[in-house]
């Protein structure tokens, strides 16, 4: 087994490689759209991966209404920047404080999510909980739906096209500049915060031993509520960012969304947080890649495909550790 | 806890809720017209119904943890200590064959079309209740498995002008296969990502439905699909739905009856040993991944055959039919009824398809209903509304008779 996975990959990459090359060659413009167009893509995918990958690796759940967390962050954002711009107030305190309340706004969406549909079935099953998940996210999708619209609503984009940028932004526009410097500047702040903060060494505590760290005097209660509001934040940031880049969002964006970026979270290996910031570029890069040069129809069997091919030849992602089931 | 106390966690709750839901229920924006609406009403809604809706919650959440620490078994549903009575059980199921027998003769031919679709969701929950419920294998792609056996019948008949009796069986094997083939690379997986793949592979069967325009008439779909014929007679298109109704009927007594003997089989225990405890089962030397393949492929038997039915019935499909939000009713079907409960997922089907079908003006909240129910069932009643007994075994000793009850359903 071991063998054939090497040889595959090492096939796989080969193939793949001398591809890139000949379009690279064959029409660089092309090329550098697509995988610029990817990097964007695989930017939004790690602020949502984010939060699955450290729910994951506190209390073993995939967290299916991420997703909607990350949809109602965008829906604030939205309901928020059109009253104030109605209101006639100047665009750039609607832009700061529509990111605020979107970011607030997620995070208490997930802390309410843990405490009504997952605290409860701590010891429960695992099954309970990820139904208990499921549940919750078609709840949260039917909610917005309901009290919203169903329909696509225009997004009148927040970021504005930079004047610096005129020369490039026939490669890449300013809004995707703007996607990539912020979801950079999340990842180092969140790495600096679960380095060096009290709640991030709690964090990572709780992540390795459970009972352990509760022994030591870590309210492991508050850690995940903590993990949960942290994850929704960055959520509620992609989602403002990815309506700006779309310009269109509605109540079902978080599903599919979500889905992928789990997908990215399990390509990285889930439960570690650079895994999943390399498994959503990647995932980004390549799906750019194939819906540019192959089939755009089948851009989502594509993801669920590397899913299937990921979890078959090497379950524990690219940078994830291997760790056997304990009885 | 006193009441005071109480009232003031309620009302704790009740305004964390106005606050939370403030942007998305109060304002309705429409930036296409640009407009925005301001309902304030909703407001007061959301803090009075979250308010009696937090303390019910407390309430029952303190029971559910005080029951807990009791360890009180809790009592054999009603409806199984009445079936297992006998002087109850005959006039029951009499009266149940005769409802059910008269049902397309008293009632119009709308209200039989509503109980045979109805009746394909038994069938369904049934066929994933041994998935799920059996054999704890949580699969959110399902409906590919409706899919395969609805296009079977199309495109056979299209084709090959086969007739529905022979597609019938042959899209059970077809279903039996398309289980074995999706299973044997994903069942290798722990649950939860096995939820994720199979969630996967039910899109991935949608799309390529969606796209592959050569195969399957792409989103336009495939019309004109034959009713079944009885002996080669083609019945007018009121007696077609009583016939279907009628074929729905023996499928479903089929199914009930064939999964009655699976649970109580060797292979059925061995389902539900799986679901309870994995190593432990391995230990006693069951092949963990034959039987969770067959659990899966028996499953998918049922789905597709209820696809044949379905297309059968409504004489058109096209790929909308079978999203993941079909697999998640189905799922919900399964959850809402009880898992591992046949009594339960029956019932469940019925509720859950045939109250928004005559609730119309609440047919909208359905998903949202189905959604918060599916986590306050998991939370208060995780073997659901009527949830499954095991058998009960008597031991007769030579002394005295002894009776010892294996514990239900509870499953830790």
């Amino acid at each position: 087994m071991r063998w054939i996975s090497i040889l595959l990959g090492l096939a796989v990459t080969g193939i793949i490689g001398f591809f890139a090359v000949r379009e690279l060659l064959m029409d660089p413009m092309y090329f550098f759209e697509l995988f610029l167009g990817g990097l964007t893509r695989g930017s939004i995918y790690a602020l949502i991966a984010l939060g699955y990958t450290m729910v994951y690796g506190i209390i073993q759940l995939i967290n299916f209404a991420h997703g909607e967390i990350y949809m109602i962050g965008a829906m604030t954002a939205l309901i928020v920047a059109t009253v104030l711009g109605m209101w006639g107030w100047n665009t750039a305190v609607i832009v700061i404080l529509a990111f605020v309340f979107a970011i607030v706004y997620s995070c208490a969406y997930g802390f309410t999510v843990e405490k009504i549909a997952y605290k409860p079935l701590r010891n429960a099953p695992r099954l309970s909980a990820l139904i208990s998940a499921i549940g919750m996210s078609l709840f949260l999708q039917n909610y917005v739906m309901l009290a919203q619209t169903p329909d696509f609503l225009p997004f009148h984009s927040l970021i504005p096209d930079f004047q610096f940028w005129e020369p490039f932004a026939h490669i890449i526009t300013s809004v995707e500049i703007t996607i990539i410097i912020t979801t950079v500047i999340v990842m180092i702040l969140l790495g600096l915060l679960i380095k060096f903060t009290r709640i991030g060494k709690a964090m990572r505590a709780t992540a390795q031993d459970k009972v352990m760290a509760a022994l030591l005097g870590i309210n492991v209660n508050n850690v995940i509520s903590a993990t949960f509001v942290v994850g929704s934040a960055t959520a509620a940031i992609g989602g403002v960012l990815i309506a700006c880049h779309v310009g269109q969002i509605n109540f079902y964006i978080g599903f599919l969304a979500g889905l992928k970026a789990f997908i990215a979270a399990v390509l990285g290996g889930i439960g570690s947080i650079p895994g999943a910031v390399l498994g959503s570029l990647v995932l980004g890069i390549s799906e750019s890649f194939f819906t540019g040069y192959f089939w755009s129809e089948y851009e989502d069997v594509f993801a669920f495909t590397i899913l299937v091919v990921i979890l078959i030849f090497r379950p524990s992602g690219i940078l994830g550790r291997h760790d056997a089931q304990k009885v | 806890m006193p009441i005071k106390e109480q009232l003031k966690q309620s009302l704790i709750f009740a305004f964390w809720f106005m606050i939370l839901t403030f942007p998305i229920m109060v304002i309705k924006v429409n930036t296409i017209h640009n407009t925005i609406v301001f309902r304030w009403a909703n407001l007061l809604w959301v803090g009075v119904l979250s308010f009696f809706a937090s303390w019910l919650w407390n309430y029952f959440l303190r029971r559910t943890e005080a029951r807990k620490k009791s360890d009180v078994d809790e009592d054999v549903p009603l409806i199984h200590q009445l079936l297992q009575n006998n002087r109850f059980r005959r006039p029951f199921l009499g009266l149940l064959a005769a409802f059910f027998i008269a049902y397309p003769f008293v009632f119009p031919m709308y209200h039989t079309s509503i109980m045979i679709s109805a009746l394909v969701y038994v069938m369904l929950g049934l066929g994933l209740n041994i998935v799920v419920g059996l054999a704890g294998l949580l699969d959110l792609g399902y409906v590919a498995f409706y899919a395969v056996g609805a296009y079977a019948y199309a495109l056979l008949n299209l084709h090959f002008g086969l007739s529905f009796w022979m597609v019938l069986p042959l899209s059970a094997l077809l279903g039996t296969m398309f289980g074995i083939l999706l299973g044997y690379p994903v069942l290798r997986l722990r649950g939860d990502y096995l939820a994720i793949v199979t969630l996967g592979f039910g899109e991935i069967i949608r799309i390529v439905l969606e796209n592959w325009d050569e195969f399957s008439n792409g989103p336009r779909g495939i019309s004109d699909i034959p009713a079944p014929t009885f002996f080669g007679h083609q019945f007018n298109q009121d007696n077609t739905m009583i016939y279907i109704y009628f074929i729905v009927i023996a499928l479903v007594l089929m199914t009930i009856f064939f999964v009655n003997r699976l649970e109580n089989s060797k292979i059925g225990r061995a389902w539900i040993a799986l679901r309870d405890d994995e190593i432990a089962c391995q230990a006693m030397g069951i092949d963990k991944f034959k039987t969770k393949l067959t659990a899966f492929a028996l499953g998918a038997t049922w789905a597709a055959m209820g696809g044949v039915i379905f297309a059968a019935k409504t004489s058109y499909i096209n790929p909308m039919s079978f999203t993941i939000w079909e697999s998640i009713t189905i799922l919900c079907v399964v959850v809402i009824g009880g898992m591992g409960s046949a009594v339960g997922v029956i019932a469940g089907a019925l509720v859950l398809i045939l109250l928004p079908e005559y609730l119309r003006a609440v047919a909208e909240y359905r998903m949202l209903v189905f959604g918060a129910l599916q986590v306050i069932v998991m939370v208060f009643k995780p073997d659901g509304l009527i949830k499954s007994v095991r058998k009960v075994y008597t031991f007769k000793t030579s002394q005295e008779p002894q009776q010892e009850k294996i514990a239900h359903g509870t499953h830790t």
